[in-house]
């Protein structure tokens, strides 16, 4: 066999850069695509230069990527522009191929981390007048479009007189950043507190490597988000969650304008905005720690953002007391009492039932709250039939941060394996309310006895 | 609630419950809305259905019009049963009523189609 492999640039978005991997890791195998690293990429820099065997594969992995950018066919990348200009003299015999009278064509110029007038931009233009360029111009609508980037690196406050690479190419394919502004939670009829931004939740459904036609659960689903990304590449989605008023949408309203919650929001409502609503199978109402799926029943992902308690409670029916009994007469209209599912519970009960009831290869995708000084890989929560395929992290704040994890379900769990307890996982909720530089009731407290000081005032004065 | 959705449900976690399975639907209202129809979706998706089950379902809600009893030979290309599948599993939904657990009687309510599978702090 005579591989041909050629040479691509992925440019991404410079946003969670802490995804990038993961996300075309996930995609490569999705698509069974081969790729080399012509240079292994750099942490904070916006492009890889990558190889593929073909353009198809380049523009299948591109078109449903969330952190890129653009692709491009990558005709000469240098270091000056003299340079780069030297490289594609050379080859302008090569590059022949793809200028016919026939075929119209546009250049574009990007400068990153450097701020240019159209003007210089069309100066810069010019210098590759040399180009074997045959066709018109069409800026509309072109055949071909060429690419010139100049990158002066990511301190943007203080660009160098001249970039440190510059690049030449002809344009391939685009990523999904128009998506993301498609799905902003700004437009979005239903949201709730906790709703995850659309460029995180198309992530979470690309690294569970959601394909058409799968089947794909959140077991605590909220309003909705993850399964909006993941009916848009395809999948139909179900989801469950404990809180009724959630669900049927009457919640007090997220948005601090509204005054009431319109009497359709519901996730339905949020599939229907976005022509999905062929894609959404059922929510209901049900408690995580209670399975009501039948044994059989084999999704083929699971994405979910587990409630930390910290801005949702994390609650599952019981109570406290003993011998209890709902009485008969109060049966009809009785709301069952809840008591504390702690994280350790949560993580142990989600990774038990994905052991279960994902397919084999089939992916769990959440999120996990850590403190970023005790974290260590050591403290993730595990289960022998799942294996970690990848691990980032999104920071918080100055101590906390959550980490999206991806696993792999590798084989069936045996009957020992059906229910394993992962105790170890420090609870976070726990810390966080003790780490916090003052505790709830110090700041009522506090803020009693200012009132109280400020009436005292008052009085004198009156 | 979609007949896909009930085929998938139980109630095993009812105490004292050891199947749980299928649940009885009491419907006060059903619906029958168009779905797009994707025949490779239904057609990977018949082999998790428990098909009588499937049938008994639609057959209670007065929908189960011309649907076979047995899923026929070949049918990943028979397109005239996977529309007719189609229908039965996501196209038929529950808008209001309940669905029994068979075992304890248990109730559990579905409003605006969506289940109410909460049990109280006593039954857990």
């Amino acid at each position: 066999m005579n591989d041909m492999w050629k040479r691509y640039v992925l440019w991404f978005a410079q946003e969670h850069i802490e995804f990038r991997v993961s996300e075309i890791e996930s995609l490569l195998s999705l698509f069974s695509i081969k790729m080399k690293y012509q240079e292994k990429p750099k942490d904070l820099e916006p492009y890889w230069i990558v190889e593929f065997l073909s353009e198809d594969d380049a523009k299948l992995l591109t078109n449903r990527s969330v952190s890129l950018r653009t692709c491009l066919e990558l005709w000469g990348y240098e270091n000056s522009l003299p340079a780069l200009h030297q490289t594609l003299q050379s080859n302008t015999g090569i590059l022949a191929q793809y200028f016919k009278p026939s075929k119209s064509f546009k250049v574009e110029v990007e400068t990153f981390g450097n701020h240019f007038t159209q003007k210089e931009k069309v100066e810069k233009i010019e210098t590759f007048s040399y180009l074997p360029v045959e066709g018109p111009v069409d800026l509309k609508n072109p055949d071909i479009t060429l690419q010139y980037i100049e990158y002066y690196g990511t301190r943007a406050n203080n660009p160098p007189q001249l970039p440190y690479k510059v690049f030449f190419g002809r344009w391939v394919a685009d990523g999904l950043r128009q998506l993301i502004k498609k799905l902003s939670l700004k437009t979005r009829k239903f949201i709730g507190n906790t709703s995850m931004d659309p460029q995180l939740s198309l992530l979470m459904a690309n690294q569970a490597k959601i394909w058409t036609g799968d089947l794909v659960l959140d077991p605590f689903v909220g309003s909705g988000s993850l399964l909006v990304a993941a009916a848009e590449f395809g999948a139909y989605v179900f989801g469950s969650d404990i809180d009724y008023l959630m669900l049927h949408g009457r919640t007090k309203p997220s948005r601090i304008k509204q005054q009431k919650r319109a009497d359709d929001e519901s996730i339905r409502a949020n599939m229907k905005q976005y022509n999905l609503e062929h894609k959404y199978v059922d929510v209901l109402v049900n408690d995580f720690a209670m399975v009501f799926w039948k044994d059989a029943f084999e999704f083929d992902a699971i994405v979910t953002d587990p409630p930390y308690g910290i801005r949702e409670a994390t609650e599952r029916v019981g109570t406290e007391k003993t011998n209890y009994v709902v009485s008969e007469e109060h049966l009809a209209t009785h709301v069952p009492a809840k008591i504390e599912y702690g994280i350790p519970s949560i993580y142990a009960d989600l990774l038990n039932f994905s052991a279960k009831h994902l397919k084999i290869g089939g992916r769990l995708v959440c999120w996990f709250p850590v403190f970023r000084e005790d974290y260590s890989e050591q403290c993730l929560p595990i289960h022998p039939c799942l294996k970690l395929m990848a691990n980032s992290e999104q920071v918080l704040s100055k101590v906390t941060s959550r980490r999206l994890l991806t696993y792999e379900k590798e084989r069936h769990p045996t009957l020992d394996e059906q229910n394993i307890e992962h105790i170890s996982i420090q609870d976070f909720r726990e810390k966080y309310f003790v780490v916090r530089e003052e505790t709830r009731k110090e700041r009522r407290l506090r803020e009693a006895a200012t009132r109280k000081e400020n009436w005292e005032k008052y009085k004198k004065c009156g | 609630m979609k007949l896909l959705t009930h085929n998938m449900l139980t109630s095993k976690c009812v105490k004292g419950v050891n199947v749980g399975y299928p649940l009885t639907i009491n419907a006060s209202d059903v619906r029958v809305a168009d779905v797009d129809f994707n025949p490779d979706f239904i057609s990977r998706l018949i082999p998790k259905i428990d098909w009588p089950v499937l049938y008994n379902a639609a057959e209670s809600l007065g929908h189960v019009e011309d649907l076979p009893k047995e899923t026929p030979v070949n049918y990943e290309n028979n397109e005239e049963f996977l529309k007719k599948a189609h229908r039965a599993l996501l196209e038929v939904e529950v808008v209001h009523g309940e669905l029994v657990c068979p075992e304890s009687g248990r109730k559990f309510p579905i409003n605006n189609g969506i289940p109410n599978m909460l049990l109280n702090e006593d039954e857990v």
